[in-house]
């Protein structure tokens, strides 16, 4: 299960950003194509927590839908997949949103 | 404020991070390239399920190849059989044991090289854990990515991990031998592997018999020259 690693990191660069001594509220960003899967993350959330100033945080994760651009005919699309195929036929499809593992806002106080 | 989820009362303040969750993996990652690039080192990072044949691959490699120095970072989740019979074929290998984890990250791999010192202008294989999903996910600083799979397994492998096989430079396809006694779709499977990486070079391969093998040393040998 990778969650546990992801998770990891996140409870790792908030700890490093943030002084204060509690954190109230970690607002992520999962993209449904980054591969991550959000219920996971909160699964392994408590677990990496406890014991931190993360321990009593809320997890709030929003998750960007996939969106592409077709390499051959130039047209957006949306993704549900990694792998999908444009009108044209073609599954060469640069992925423009649908990615994200980004930490975005912290709440402290 | 947070408008999204309630969580903000007055006391209460919002720090702006806007940070990737990978961020620092991803520096130690530039740092272990911008390291290996000075020695001109060719990290490769091979990827596959467990058993596809990676420890069997480098073992015939260190005693065959011979464009360049060897050297290996087995990243194993409990033992040291991998490393030892690395040893045993003449490549220096350092072990990482990576515990419950089950992907290798920039960090182990930044002590991996420490411990290792491989020579300079050398090829050096990280033999990743065995796993295709979140290896996918981690920067170890390489300049290319293998990834193996084998005939035993499904050809559909390629369309249920598309963010391994997104992530390849070269496919390896091993066990070729076994192609007679098994029900696998070779073009299936390139089909679905050009679908999760458009334009992927796929090579057929028997570490056992040595079919294909010499393809794999002209790759190899290009990325130590590269
Ligand atoms: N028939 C056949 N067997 C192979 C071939 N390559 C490897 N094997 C066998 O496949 C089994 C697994 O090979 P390993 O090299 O240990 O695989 P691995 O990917 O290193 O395995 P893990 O480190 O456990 O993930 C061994 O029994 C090998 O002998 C091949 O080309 N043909
Ligand atoms: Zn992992
Ligand atoms: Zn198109
Ligand atoms: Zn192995």
């Amino acid at each position: 299960m990778h969650e546990l690693g992801i998770t990891q990191s996140i409870v790792d660069a908030v700890l490093d950003a943030v002084e204060e001594p509690t954190i109230k509220c970690v607002h992520l960003e999962v993209g449904r194509l980054s591969g991550v899967v959000p219920d996971a993350i909160r699964f392994c959330f408590e677990l990496v927590a406890d014991g931190t100033r993360l321990a009593s945080a809320r997890l709030d994760i929003t998750e960007p839908a996939g969106r592409g651009e077709c390499r051959s005919c130039g047209l957006e699309i949306d993704m549900e997949d990694l792998i999908t195929r444009c009108a044209c036929g073609s599954v060469d499809i640069a992925v423009l949103a649908g990615q994200e593992l980004r930490i975005k806002t912290v709440e402290v106080g | 404020m947070c408008g999204t989820c309630g969580c903000a009362d007055e006391e209460s303040k919002t720090i702006v991070l806007e940070q990737q969750v990978l961020a620092k993996n991803d520096g130690l990652a530039d740092a272990n390239r911008n390291w290996l690039q000075t020695r001109g080192i060719a990290m490769i990072n091979l990827m596959s399920s467990p058993g596809s044949g990676k420890t069997s691959l480098l073992a015939r490699t260190a005693r065959e190849f011979d464009a360049a120095p060897l050297a290996a970072v087995e990243g194993d989740q409990e033992t040291g059989l991998d490393a030892a019979r690395l040893r045993d074929s003449g490549c220096p290998v350092v072990q990482i044991n990576t515990g419950t984890g089950c992907h290798l990250d920039a960090t182990m791999l930044a002590d991996g090289l420490r411990a290792l010192r491989p020579p300079h202008h050398s090829v050096l294989f990280v033999e990743n854990v065995g796993n295709l999903v979140c290896p996918a996910l981690f920067d170890l600083g390489e300049q290319a990515r293998v990834v193996l799979a084998s005939v035993t397994e499904g050809a559909d492998k390629p369309l249920k991990y598309p963010h391994m096989f997104r992530a390849a430079d070269l496919v390896l396809l091993n066990k070729i031998d076994l192609l007679p006694h098994v029900d696998f779709d070779v073009a299936g499977f390139i089909d679905a592997a050009s679908m999760a990486n458009p334009g992927v070079r796929v090579q057929r391969l028997s570490v056992t018999t040595g079919e294909g093998i010499t393809e794999w040393y002209d790759w190899l040998g290009e990325q130590a020259h590269a």
